[in-house]
């Protein structure tokens, strides 16, 4: 083996483990800090500590942390993919790379037309931490989508975005549009296009949270049947999960696994749909026209006056 | 009397979200609806079944909301509210 291909190795297994770093941190601050509970019981994020600001603390919750550590993780996977990257691929991981770089790319010129093409990374990063995020149950931590201030975030910044695509066509039509099609209707375009950001921030947290309430409150029924089944034997027979053991599995696997998962392509593909149905191409270009005729006619006159 | 206020409390509390569940009927129409007529066009043409497929899940996720809507307020029914409303209570009568 040469030099080359042994610093190869060893930067890859560096990038692994750096992968792997984030999540085993994650699982040892969970352990550490969860406090010692009763029986199975729903709660919400965990208050780390606070960090003192000027109107009121601002709390570090187990959903931040568990997101920022997420981030980190999906960083170096991408980077794990991406190392040795060659024109012609000899790597299996470049081929799926590519692979998911095309279907993204394809995705977003699809749904969102030519003009949004840069959305392809945007949209690609929603999809990445959302999925994983949600998956993040699988290994007993909390998931950062199941609380309602990170998906609210998310939700934010996209109407953020909406509300930019929409201005862009000059803040006047924007104004314009919340009185059509009659101008009584109003209140009522005000409302919806407030109530944007919130269902998308309740459908995902919803969703996952439901799972999770549905995932406690029948492994609390097994329990219970176990032992109601088992409650006349001594206790080292009684102490058997015996109902408990596959059945929450198969539940899990549709609430963990494919509801995670499909929550993260709804989240972005109602993104796609919302940003780029916010932005009318024609009006843009005719607004962009008429100002370059005005400065250009500026110019002109300016010149004309020198003269 | 107190003792009598917090159980009120409680109780409408549990009997509220009960009610808000309610909303579950809808959606659970409207998707049923959306997969019985999917199941009907990918009889009808069973090469279009991946952008039917996608579509149904997209459509489903948008009939689901209300009912999420239910499921939240629920949610804060029981875990939020009678601490909330229990506290006010006796800072108001009991403090």
């Amino acid at each position: 083996m040469s030099r080359a291909d042994l610093k190869f190795k060893v930067i890859d297994i560096l990038l692994v483990i750096l992968m792997i770093l984030p999540l085993v941190t994650a699982i040892v601050l969970t352990i550490l800090i969860s406090p010692p509970s009763q029986g199975v019981e729903i709660t919400g994020a965990l208050i780390l500590f606070e960090i003192p600001m000027p109107l009121q603390n601002l709390p570090i919750t187990e959903a931040q942390i568990n997101s920022w550590l997420v981030m980190l993780s999906i960083f170096f996977l991408c980077l794990y993919m991406t190392h040795g990257i060659k024109d012609r691929p000899t790597l299996k991981r470049q081929h799926f790379a590519e692979w998911i770089v095309e279907k993204c790319e394809g995705m977003v010129g699809e749904n969102m037309g030519e003009y949004f093409k840069g959305f392809a990374p945007f949209i690609a990063s929603i999809i990445a931490l959302s999925a994983f995020s949600s998956l993040l149950s699988l290994l007993g931590l909390f998931p950062p989508t199941s609380d309602l201030n990170v998906v609210a975030g998310w939700a934010i910044l996209v109407f953020i975005l909406i509300t930019y695509y929409k201005m862009k066509c000059g803040p006047l039509n924007y104004l314009k549009s919340f009185s059509e099609p009659v101008a009584f209707l109003t209140p009522l375009n005000v409302v919806s296009e407030v109530a944007t950001p919130v269902s998308m921030a309740f459908r995902h947290y919803g969703n996952v949270l439901s799972g999770t309430v549905i995932s406690v409150l029948l492994a609390t029924a097994l329990q219970g049947l176990s032992s109601l089944v088992l409650g006349w034997a001594p206790d080292f027979i009684a102490s058997i999960p015996l109902f408990q053991v596959g059945i929450p599995g198969v539940l899990s696997l549709y609430f963990d696994i494919f509801s995670g998962c499909l929550q993260a392509y709804i989240f972005a593909m109602l993104t796609m749909l919302y940003v780029s149905g916010a932005f009318n191409i024609d009006l843009y270009e005719k607004r962009r026209a008429k100002r370059k005729l005005k400065k250009q006619q500026k110019a002109e006159k300016i010149i004309s006056e020198e003269k | 009397m107190l003792e009598l206020a917090i159980g009120i409390i409680l109780g409408c509390c549990a009997l509220g979200a009960g009610v808000a569940m309610i909303a579950g009927v809808g959606p659970g129409i409207g998707e049923g609806n959306a997969v019985g007529k999917a199941c009907e066009a990918i009889a009808r043409q069973p090469e279009s079944k991946s952008s039917v497929t996608s579509t149904l899940l997209m459509g489903c996720a948008v009939a689901e909301t209300t009912g999420l809507y239910a499921l939240v307020i629920a949610i804060l029914l029981i875990f939020v509210a009678p601490n909330l409303l229990v506290n006010i209570l006796t800072s108001t009568i009991g403090g």
